[in-house]
């Protein structure tokens, strides 16, 4: 169910953009999601399959670019990748705090087809 | 040919938007906004009512639930201004829900709403509902393993109250190594032990309400 109500904004968007520019169909959704973002890719695109029908994103497909979550040490800066139960830092040894990468959620682009211009 | 149009939107971008109106009118009818973020089991309307029966404010509450209506039934009875939301699986609350139980409420003034998320602490985690704060409840029996396996909840949290306190003696909870996990994700949480049981800790999550309701 989390992911229901997400993937129907998701088709929104891009019908509302597809409007915009004068396209009848989008052919392809292109998403960037973090791994921490909290929806899981492979449901979106089980419910796009069937949200999608009726909509200008019927028969489109849906396309997610995944991000790896990083902490940022709060001596150092770098960012790194947290291990389990640990924030520590593997350059200098300080401690890591949440950072937003990984946490990306959002529509990067449509695509369509000049074919579907103006119909 | 294909065409690659530049979107960029947040998904959520359009909750947040009527997050920050319902936030506007809570704000302009000096109504302080609390979601409720917890497990299911945790005690999280068992805390509201030890805060009601504390506080110096009128308190109202939305209960989010998947079914039912056990806990409006119950917080109605105490004499609590309660209504339901049910979400029929959805596993959050999000801002839209809100601004539409809101209508039926229209008449609050001068006081504090809690807004009970559904059990879980995943996903209340990430919508912004139209609050002024996050209260998470966590209680000694969940293990004090929770911020490092849920960061997000605990990062997100304005105030942190872990209950059942008065259970401790009888669990293997490791309060230092619990802190420790919320020190990590969230420097600025304020944290209070309770026991909605016996009615313990309860002056300190009032105080911290009052304080910051009246900032608002």
């Amino acid at each position: 169910m989390h992911e229901y109500p997400i993937t129907q904004r998701i088709i929104k968007i891009a019908e509302e953009y597809a409007v915009k520019n004068g396209y009848s169909r989008v052919r392809k959704i292109n998403i960037v999601a973090g791994d921490m973002c909290g929806y899981v890719p492979d449901t979106v695109e089980m419910y796009f399959n069937e949200i999608s029908k009726g909509t200008l994103c019927e028969g489109g497909e849906i396309s997610i670019e995944r991000v790896e979550p990083k902490l940022k040490c709060a001596k150092c800066g770098e960012y790194f990748k947290r291990a389990l139960f640990s924030f520590e830092c593997p350059f200098c040894g300080g401690e890591g705090e949440p950072s937003d990468i990984g946490r990306e959620f959002y529509v990067k682009s449509i695509e369509v087809d000049e074919d579907d211009k103006g119909n | 040919m294909t065409k690659e149009i530049e979107v960029v939107e947040n998904i959520f971008e359009e909750n947040d938007r009527i997050a920050a109106q319902v936030n506007k009118t809570l704000t302009e009818n000096k109504v302080f906004c609390i979601n409720v973020l917890g497990a299911p089991g945790v005690g999280k309307t068992s805390v509201m009512k030890r805060i009601a029966e504390k506080a110096n404010f009128t308190p109202f509450v939305i209960e989010g639930d998947i079914e039912s209506d056990i806990d409006t039934e119950t917080l109605n009875k105490l004499g609590i201004k309660t209504v339901q939301i049910n979400t029929h699986g959805a596993c959050h609350l999000d801002a839209p829900s809100i601004q539409n139980a809101l209508t039926g409420i229209s008449h609050i003034k001068n006081g504090v709403l809690f807004i009970e998320n559904i059990g879980n602490l995943v996903c209340p985690a990430e919508f912004n509902i139209g609050e002024h704060a996050k209260m998470l409840i966590v209680s000694t029996t969940d293990g004090s393993d929770k911020p490092y396996k849920y960061p997000l909840a605990f990062e997100k949290a304005n105030l942190i109250i872990l209950n059942k306190c008065d259970l401790t003696p009888y669990l293997d909870f490791d309060y230092d190594f619990f802190l420790k996990g919320v020190l990590m994700q969230n420097k600025n949480a304020t944290v209070i032990s309770v026991s909605a049981k016996d009615g313990d800790g309860f002056d300190k999550v009032v105080e911290w309400i009052e304080n910051n309701a009246c900032r608002i």
